[in-house]
């Protein structure tokens, strides 16, 4: 066992290698050639994280002609149940298109019209922001390419494991360590950019499979759990991602796909009971009505489109993203043509990309603490998706150098190192003990069991005390080699990830987000008291805390009307049960 | 405490006939997001080592040979 990490020294350093990382990598590089910029990536950035197939389009895409930046933002805050930070969405939809121009330029194929225009879809309640991608398979191989032009090093299979700081409280260092061999190594740098996907293996699928989750599981929150350690502050973890998904298969059906192609989701019945199949927590809150209710199983219906359509819809769906979506339906003999497809939802999460919790940034990407910064599915942005993981990749890579230009950091805590040292080699030296699997199981078991809404105040308490145990615990934690040791770590992550999620829960003591943070205890929306961000982090004697932050006032006014439009998603004469 | 081994069915299926991993091709140990496939000591071949897969394909797609399939996993078929 190495007695010492490796060291060595960046400027910048981006954890995650998936959408938002290689973004925020390029621009830093091309903002500034001469800065030292290391991307470190726990898998291998040729295929890393949620689009390591692609994407089949863009979920949020402001183009002019079809929607504007205010217009977007208007949409957002009001699908967000009105608590979001508008100047970050506004930054997001502003340069929302000069992005896509800029991925365009770079080879990515967007669907456009006969005349050459980009052919936008209506899926959202009221505006148009959905351009499909139906060659978005080769995502990756284009931000590999661009990588490498702009000489951005490279570590695959490194696990971030902690930040670390100065004596000031600046970002000062990583500490990393191999997921195939013993060997850690110790990151000295100026700036750290956080890109590590969403926390997706906190819930346990339905299947009880560990890694059948919705999100890529090498997303398992180890960026939330590194800011929380680092003293960064994490907004509105309560509103958890739930997605509505085919069930068993777990990945996306996909209605926003299938939706400006005359899909959409039914009932048992074949009936539609929702207006809009944008994923919102209103949304969720029907789809599991519907489920619960004498009306489900709830389905994807298709069975009535003409086979032209059919067969284009089978094209995108079984090429992108999550390409053995076909294979898993042809197993079953599941034909989109004659039947409807089942559907569910998914375990919780924490997803940015989807709903509106994460790593507090504002708009210029910047977290709670200096040096800090985070992009993509982990940061706070609401309803980001992949584009919105490149913009913020972009204005954090921007940021990062603006800031590296004005100042410094000093030495890192050397007792923290070793700290750090002995937690990460533990497992290796563990023979007798819990396998990380297992314990992983019994943590997001019992994530299900005590978190997943409807909430209830007493099965929380409940869950923090089963987690408090499971803590005391961790030590035991075996690995049998590098690989189970990278597993025993993720745990640690998913450990943390579980108690922010029921310390922000309980905190929030009233309803929101239709379903993803329905609380019954506290049934109503109370804007009067709980119209605020609500702020989780380590307290000065390392305890977990939670505060308010207050709304930013809008710069976007919202009228009165429009601000129930979400709350407006139910068919009418279609009856909740 | 003691550890014992559970046997799990795995999803990915490598042709042994088609894989190249024991003339040094790593292609699909490289791209796989999980790091679940490794060389299988006995014959140097490629094969699945941990049951830890999320279906992704980037391991059939990018093989050189087309030796490998992924199938759904057991438990969700």
């Amino acid at each position: 066992m190495a007695s010492s990490p490796q060291r060595t020294e960046y400027d910048l350093v981006v954890i995650g290698g998936g959408t938002a990382g290689p973004m925020a990598a390029v621009t830093a590089k091309q903002r500034n050639p001469a800065l030292k910029v290391l991307l470190l990536e726990k898998a291998d950035v040729h295929r890393s994280g949620a689009i390591c197939m692609g994407m089949d389009g863009l979920n949020n895409a402001v183009i002019p002609g079809h929607a504007t930046p205010e217009q977007y933002v208007r949409e957002i805050t009001v699908a967000n149940d009105g608590i979001v930070e508008q100047s970050s969405l506004l930054a997001y939809a502003e340069r929302s298109f000069d992005m896509i121009r800029q991925l365009d330029g770079w080879g990515v194929q967007f669907q456009k019209t006969g005349s050459g225009d980009y052919d936008v879809r209506k899926v959202h309640h009221l505006g148009e922001y959905v351009l499909p991608m139906p060659q978005g398979h080769n995502v990756k191989k284009i931000l590999y390419r661009q990588l490498k032009r702009a000489r951005v090093e490279i570590e695959n299979r490194y696990q971030a494991t902690r930040l670390l700081k100065d004596a000031q409280g600046q970002i000062a260092g990583v500490f990393a360590a191999h997921t195939r061999s013993e060997e850690t190594l110790l990151i000295k740098t100026r700036a750290v950019i956080l890109a590590t996907g969403p926390a997706g293996r906190l819930g346990l699928p339905a299947s009880g499979y560990l890694f059948g989750t919705y999100e890529n599981p090498t997303n398992c929150g180890d960026g939330h759990a590194m800011a929380y350690h680092a003293g960064a502050e994490l907004a509105n973890l309560e509103c958890f991602q739930i997605n509505p998904l085919i069930k068993d298969y777990n990945g996306p059906a996909c209605a926003y796909v299938t939706s400006p192609l005359g899909g959409y989701t039914a009932n048992a019945h074949g009936q539609r009971f929702i207006r809009c199949d944008y994923w919102s927590g209103q949304m969720m809150l029907e789809f599991h009505h519907e489920l619960e209710g004498g009306n489900g199983p709830v389905f994807l219906k298709l069975d009535h489109l003409a086979e032209d359509t059919i067969a284009e819809i089978e094209r995108v769906l079984h090429t992108n993203e999550r390409p053995s979506r076909g294979r898993f339906h042809e197993r079953r003999g599941t034909d989109y043509r004659t039947q409807m497809v089942e559907m569910h939802i998914s375990e919780i999460g924490f997803c940015s990309g989807h709903s509106a919790s994460g790593i507090w940034i504002d708009r210029y990407g910047r977290t709670t603490v200096p040096g800090l910064y985070a992009a993509g599915d982990a940061a706070s942005v609401p309803h980001n998706y992949m584009l919105g993981a490149f913009v913020y990749g972009a204005i954090c890579g921007e940021s990062a150098v603006g800031d590296i230009a004005q100042g410094h950091s000093g030495a890192v805590d050397e007792d923290e190192v070793a700290a750090e040292l002995v937690r990460v080699n533990l497992p290796l030296q563990v023979a007798d003990g819990i396998p990380p699997a297992q314990m992983e199981y019994k943590i997001r078991r019992l994530v299900n069991d005590y978190l997943q809404p409807p909430k209830i105040t007493r099965k929380m308490q409940l869950g923090l005390q089963r987690f408090g145990e499971i803590r005391e615990e961790l030590p035991l934690l075996s690995a049998a080699d590098p690989h189970e040791r990278l597993r025993a770590l993720e745990v640690h992550s998913i450990l943390d990830c579980a108690e922010m999620a029921a310390q922000a829960s309980l905190y929030r003591q009233e309803s929101r987000w239709g379903l993803y943070h329905l609380y019954i205890d506290h049934p109503a929306r109370d804007d009067d008291n709980w119209f605020a961000h609500t702020m989780l982090y380590k307290d000065a004697r390392g305890r977990m805390a939670s505060r308010k932050r207050p709304v930013e006032p809008y710069i976007i006014p919202i009228d009165e009307r429009e601000r129930e439009a979400y709350r407006r998603l139910r068919v009418e004469g279609a009856a909740a049960n | 405490m003691p550890i014992t081994i559970n046997r799990s069915s795995v999803p990915v299926v490598i042709d042994e006939e088609k894989c190249i991993a024991d003339k040094g091709c790593r292609t699909c140990i490289e791209v796989c997001p999980l790091d679940v496939l490794s060389i299988n000591p006995h014959n140097g071949k490629a094969h699945m080592r941990y049951d830890e897969c999320w279906y992704c394909l980037p391991c059939e797609k990018d093989c050189p040979t087309d030796a490998v399939t992924v199938n759904i996993p057991y438990l969700l078929r």
